[in-house]
């Protein structure tokens, strides 16, 4: 499982084509088998996006609010796409590893009081 | 208005009134933020636009519930939501349909009576309407999007405003392709809850589960997979009106509940014990005819009486052979300007053929076969060759499309997915839209046939249509 959240300081990017930062694992089985790493991304544009994420081979991507054209491009392309995520990106990573993250999810750590 | 110290969802205002039900009267959406610009509140219409219940939102960043983005310099929303004085920017924000959706930001600090700040109120103004003027044919105000000289399209317009002036449930009937959905939305645009929301809900694409969860909602632990509650398309239309469309293909259990809703005006979401009380005017399409439904047992006849208060049918085109000139000439006027194409008309030859086609897919056919043409024609007059195969009665041309075209949209280049090429901007999307339009003007409008044709589920189908904005 190749995976790349997009983010921004510690939680899920806002939104898939203002993305500036996204963070790439690797997981197998539920663990991961490398330490993620985060890349910075040169521009904000979905397309280029898109590119980057088929060129790196990933088969999953979690972010916040997509544009349906990208995501229709995505799931085309055989990739899951999990979207409309809130909260902070390690909490969304552990969740999608342990397989209990869901599209539209506001994450506990995303809620303060 | 004196916002609470701590976070919590207690959002009583001064003199006892509740602050949700004050900013759900608000016809656009409203968002309170604390000082820290983190959600205190949202009203209903804002809850159907960005796709999150105000329960499960509080407390968390503004700018990452509204998804919004800047016009200009594409700039974070936190730093107006910060903003001191009061500002009014354009932008644009992901909606829960996964739409870009154009609107205006306009904020102002909440203050206490002493003047101190205590939080900030976004204004979220839809603009959408104002902002497709040029391209959109559907989801446009007012008869004027409706195109028709003939005496038949008279007496609809002189209907729309009389449905438009009551409550009363509208029944609109025509064959696919014949603009009811546009007539509904026209009855909305004049009548009085114009400014609160027009949900269109499709009773033939779902299966009966989802549907009577899309149409009511659902309470969390309602069914597996149901881990929050969730808002029907019925509440999320509250103040407004719903749009049921192929309402004949609605199953029997959920033409029960519809009855109830129509009577009592409230229901129950599925799995929840407390009713939901509603105020929403309904309009229902259908292109089947219901008689024979409910002669054969499958739609309730008191249900087809209740929905049949205000009837508008909509004649074929075929009916209408009058307005086809006007219509070839409405689209092509839309479609050279929108694909920047230098075409001055049709020829004889091309209009002889076209005024005699049936247009068995009635304006939506015509619609696709004027923007296929117009993607096809290189430039000048749209001759023959220029038609998709039906229409033109004659073998077609070699096709104009890419050789990248012939690959099966559900095929994957041999190549794999790691070496195939991002398209341009707007390169694979311009291929897909065509193959689309051209699957639909040799099915007649037929979707079903069109999406065999493409290899493709109707529910892909109509899923495309929805991305490449061709209904």
């Amino acid at each position: 499982m190749k995976i790349l959240i997009t983010i921004y300081g510690d939680d899920i990017a806002p939104r898939f084509d203002q993305t500036r930062e996204a963070l790439i694992a690797q997981a197998d089985g539920g663990s991961l088998i490398a330490e993620p790493r985060i890349i910075l991304l040169p521009g904000t544009s979905g397309e280029e996006l898109c590119g980057h994420i088929i060129k790196e081979n990933m088969s999953h991507v979690v972010c916040g609010g997509i544009e349906d054209v990208h995501f229709q491009y995505l799931a085309w392309k055989k990739i899951k796409v999990i979207d409309g995520v809130i909260g902070p990106y390690q909490e969304a990573l552990d969740a999608l590893l342990a397989d209990r993250l869901q599209p539209w999810s506001v994450l506990p750590g995303a809620v303060h009081s | 208005m004196e916002m609470p110290d701590k976070q919590t969802t207690d959002t009583r205002g001064p003199a006892g009134y509740d602050t949700a039900s004050l900013i759900d009267a608000v016809p656009h959406g409203v968002m309170l933020l604390d000082t820290r610009q983190r959600v205190i509140t949202l009203n209903r219409f804002l809850e159907a636009l960005i796709g999150y219940n105000r329960d499960e939102v509080t407390g968390v960043k503004g700018e990452y519930v509204i998804r919004g983005r800047l016009k200009g310099d594409g700039g974070s929303l936190n730093k107006i939501l910060a903003a001191r004085d009061h500002m009014a920017v354009e932008g644009d924000i992901i909606s829960q349909s996964r739409k870009r959706t154009p609107v205006r930001f306009n904020v102002s600090p909440l203050k206490s009576l002493s003047g101190k700040i205590q939080g900030a109120i976004l204004v979220l103004e839809d603009i959408s309407l104002l902002k497709d003027l040029g391209d959109k044919v559907h989801g446009f105000s007012g008869k004027d999007r409706i195109i028709g000289h003939s005496l038949k399209m008279q007496e609809i317009f002189e209907l729309i405003p009389i449905a438009a002036r009551t409550d009363t449930t509208v029944l609109v009937t025509g064959e696919t392709g014949t603009g009811k959905d546009l007539v509904a939305e026209a009855i909305h645009r004049a009548s009085k809850r114009s400014l609160h929301p027009f949900i269109k809900v499709n009773c033939g694409a779902l299966p009966e589960s989802l549907l009577e969860s899309e149409l009511f909602g659902h309470v969390r632990g309602a069914f597996t997979g149901a881990d929050k509650d969730k808002p029907g398309m019925f509440r999320l239309a509250h103040g407004g009106t719903i749009f049921l469309t192929e309402i004949g293909d609605l199953p029997l259990a959920l033409q029960v509940k519809l009855l109830t809703v129509l009577d009592d005006k409230e229901f129950f979401p599925v799995g929840g014990s407390k009713k939901e009380k509603i105020d929403v005017r309904i309009i229902a399409a259908t292109h089947r005819n219901l008689d024979e439904r409910v002669r054969a047992g499958q739609f309730r006849e008191d249900l087809y009486y209740r929905l049949n208060v205000l009837r508008i049918h909509i004649p074929p085109l075929r009916d209408r052979a009058d307005d086809i000139r006007l219509l070839l000439d409405h689209f092509l006027g839309t479609f050279k300007k929108s694909l920047n194409k230098n075409i001055k008309g049709f020829s004889d030859e091309t209009l002889r053929l076209l005024s005699s086609y049936p247009f068995p897919g009635n304006v939506r056919e015509l619609r696709n076969i004027v923007e296929y043409t117009v993607n096809i024609c290189p430039g000048g007059t749209i001759l023959p060759e220029h038609l998709p195969g039906l229409a033109a009665a004659e073998p077609r041309a070699a096709a104009h499309f890419p050789a990248a075209m012939a690959l099966h949209p559900g095929q994957q280049s041999t190549s794999g997915p790691a070496q195939s090429p991002v398209p341009e901007p707007g390169g694979w999307g311009e291929m897909e839209r065509a193959m689309i339009l051209e699957a639909l003007a040799n099915s007649g409008g037929n979707r079903t046939r069109a999406a065999e044709s493409l290899g493709w589920s109707r529910s892909k189908l109509w899923r495309k249509i929805k991305q490449h904005q061709l209904e």
